[in-house]
């Protein structure tokens, strides 16, 4: 199925998945398990902050220099006999893989985990081409056989319970006996590797995504647990590494700091099962290994953020940590947010990348607790950046009328302290009038909205401006 | 085409500054020893901190004085887990030496097939930091040895437990320094994934079990 853009009803999205018991109730992996994880790994080391800043460091100095090492990249990769292919969008990637596939008559390809694959719509567009595409990522096949796209950059089915896992398995893998009986989970994990495992075998083409690029080298990253990875790129003639151009790191060594920030901050691990280094095709001295070796760099709006307000995002390891942290995404789950990428990191990017008049409602998704910048293992300002597109929001008039009105209300008033002070005197004592001498009202009138899920506190004492007059007053006397 | 305009929108967009090419190849050539002090790993304890490490991640390591001795650990781990004596292995010489036949274990060389129950790889180093070890493709282990069959053991020589990333990427600058082999494995422990109900479950796609062999040689 092809990516459907969900963003415009991210409203909409959300009311169903706050009512929807089962996602609801797959909410604890991610607030006691990511997160805890996480934060049990960082204690063990002596000092996460210098870590974080130099992870930063890399980064910044990355997106300062990305056209030269671009091409130093490039010309590394053509050395050890590899091929890089340039796209400047999602439509440019699909058909230079699709072109890399029917140049080989591939009938099958296996699929490691890649966000980018999925930005671009790539499964749906070889299928169309009569290609067998298999996810080959545990969560990634779960949600490729349920039809759905993933709700989180690094657990795709975190929202999937196993007894739904079991479900699907049951209903897809129609040759096996349908009366068999589930024990463990073991169970259905030996099922998915024994299907996997031929496939992995019958695949003609590899497509893997990257994690880190390095121009030293000219060597692709990826960073796995299931050794899916692997087995994709090892086995079929042809592997692709589809990825984006704001993964290049300059040196092996660089690749190792952003290592340990990204496996401690994703999954809590000091360093994932499976890391490993590809570098061109396979050499004459190697028995496996792919004949031929393509690095697709896709483009798709990053180029455009380099100079502008939102370039720090380009800084990004997708670790998803903010999204663990995120209460709004805890509420709301992955889905709501529409597109590829979720929580505050997807909040921040699907902007830049399918424009704020579709992605605008998800910036707004947000209270700037503050708690993703705190937790970026690269320190991207996120609450800084989100903000940055309500401004633009609002100067392109996107911005809900209803929303411009009040703050233009409001703003008239601010800016006029005379009429503000007791205007506001007038609306507290109205309110303890109503409130009829309790503390908490369970209806204000005209804010029917707000008051549908909060009770409001009722005012006590006088206004911030005459209490702030009184006391400037008292300390005056006193001295 | 595609990579023109790629490349003149970033140079267009980022900061103009002199000596940019300067400043990456200075990058590229740097010394980055120092970070090594960061990670907080006892220079004296390696061997120690890369069986803690290694058996945090779910995998099984003891030492062995030779070759001998390495046999009948290998021997002794087949019966514990009742797999048939016979291992999967590549051309490493280290490897080819062993006395397996006195352990009655069988070898097949070349590269691995989904029935093979067990492979049998000599490391480049280990990295006491994570517990992680390094492989690299070539005919002396064919890296589908590392994943295809269901359990994995690795031999790694004590003198080659380095204790940081960094040490580990400078040992591979000295052995390759035109050009990394086509796969380079780093790998920490057996296979696993947490993808149904963050359960974590070992054997996902890669061998269920890895076995480090560590050779006293220091």
């Amino acid at each position: 199925m092809s990516v459907s853009i969900t963003s415009p009803n991210f409203k909409e999205n959300a009311k169903k998945a706050l009512d929807d018991v089962k996602l609801q109730n797959s909410r604890v992996h991610i607030e006691k398990g990511f997160i805890g994880k996480r934060s049990k790994s960082i204690a063990k080391v002596a000092d996460f902050e210098q870590m974080r800043e130099e992870g930063r460091a890399i980064k910044n100095h990355v997106l300062a220099h990305l056209d030269i090492y671009l091409e130093k990249f490039e010309a590394r990769v053509k050395e050890a006999g590899g091929h890089v292919h340039w796209a400047a969008t999602a439509e440019d990637a699909r058909k230079i893989i699709a072109k890399i596939c029917k140049d080989v008559n591939a009938k099958s390809v296996t699929k490691g985990k890649s966000m980018i694959s999925e930005e671009i719509g790539l499964n749906s567009h070889l299928e169309d081409m009569g290609l067998e595409v298999i996810e080959t990522d545990l969560g990634e096949y779960i949600i490729q056989l349920r039809g759905e796209h993933p709700s989180h950059i690094i657990a795709p089915a975190v929202h999937v319970s196993r007894k739904d896992v079991e479900a699907i398995f049951r209903e897809k893998h129609t040759h096996l006996d349908k009366a068999r009986v589930f024990h463990q989970p073991e169970d259905v994990l030996a099922e998915a590797r024994a299907i996997l495992r031929s496939k992995f075998q019958a695949a003609d083409v590899g497509i893997t995504g990257a994690n880190f690029l390095i121009a030293e080298t000219g060597s692709a990253v990826i960073v796995t647990n299931e050794g899916n990875g692997d087995l994709t790129q090892l086995l079929p003639r042809v592997h692709v590494a589809v990825t984006s151009i704001e993964k290049i790191v300059p040196t092996l060594d660089d690749a190792a700091v952003l290592m340990r920030l990204l496996t401690r901050s994703a999954t809590g691990q000091d360093a994932s099962v499976y890391t490993t280094f590809f570098t061109g095709p396979r050499r004459p001295e190697d028995p496996d290994g792919p004949e031929e070796f393509h690095i697709v760099l896709l483009d798709n709006g990053r180029s455009n953020m380099l100079g502008s307000e939102f370039e720090e995002m380009l800084r990004c390891i997708r670790c998803g940590a903010c999204m663990n942290h995120c209460p709004v995404y805890h509420a709301v789950g992955g889905h709501s947010y529409g597109w590829v990428y979720p929580g505050p990191m997807g909040a921040v990017l699907t902007p830049s990348l399918i424009g704020v008049d579709k992605a605008g409602h998800l910036p707004n998704a947000s209270t700037f607790c503050g708690r993703c910048e705190s937790v970026c293992p690269v320190k991207i300002p996120l609450p800084k950046l989100m903000r940055h597109w309500r401004e633009r929001e609002f100067e392109r008039h996107l911005t809900p009328k209803a929303v411009r009105f009040g703050l233009a209300f409001w703003a008239f008033f601010a800016r006029r302290p005379r009429l503000y002070n007791p205007l506001a005197r007038l609306g507290m004592a109205m309110l303890k009038l109503l409130s009829g001498g309790k503390t908490r009202m369970k209806t204000v009138p005209l804010a029917g909205g707000w008051t549908k899920f909060r009770d409001f506190p009722v005012p006590e004492g006088g206004t911030f401006q005459s209490q702030y007059k009184k006391r400037r007053k008292e300390e005056g006397a006193a001295q | 085409m595609s990579r023109e305009t790629i490349l003149a929108r970033v140079k267009r967009n980022v900061k103009a500054a002199p000596n940019r090419m300067e400043a990456v190849e200075a990058r590229l050539k740097g010394d980055y020893a120092h970070r090594a002090d960061w990670v907080a790993v006892d220079a004296e304890k390696l061997v120690t901190t890369f069986i803690e490490k290694a058996e945090y991640a779910s995998a099984s390591a003891e030492t062995v004085k030779d070759d001998e001795e390495l046999v009948e650990a290998l021997a002794r781990y087949m019966r514990a887990k009742n797999l048939p004596f016979n291992v999967r292995m590549g051309a490493d010489e280290r490897l080819s030496r062993l006395p397996l036949k006195k352990a009655m274990i069988e070898a097949k060389s070349g590269i691995a097939e989904d029935q093979d129950e067990i492979g049998l790889s000599h490391a480049f180093t280990g990295i006491a930091e994570t517990g992680t070890l390094a492989l690299l493709s070539g005919g002396d282990n064919p890296s589908t040895i590392n994943f295809l069959p269901a359990n994995h053991v690795v031999v790694v020589k004590a003198s080659d437990i380095v204790k940081t990333y960094e040490d580990m990427w400078a040992r591979l600058r000295a052995k390759h320094p035109k050009m990394l082999p086509r796969t380079v494995n780093l790998i920490t422990g057996p296979s696993r994934s947490a993808d149904i109900e963050q359960t974590l479950l070992l054997g996902a796609h890669g061998p269920k079990s890895l076995h480090i062999l560590i050779v006293q040689d220091i």
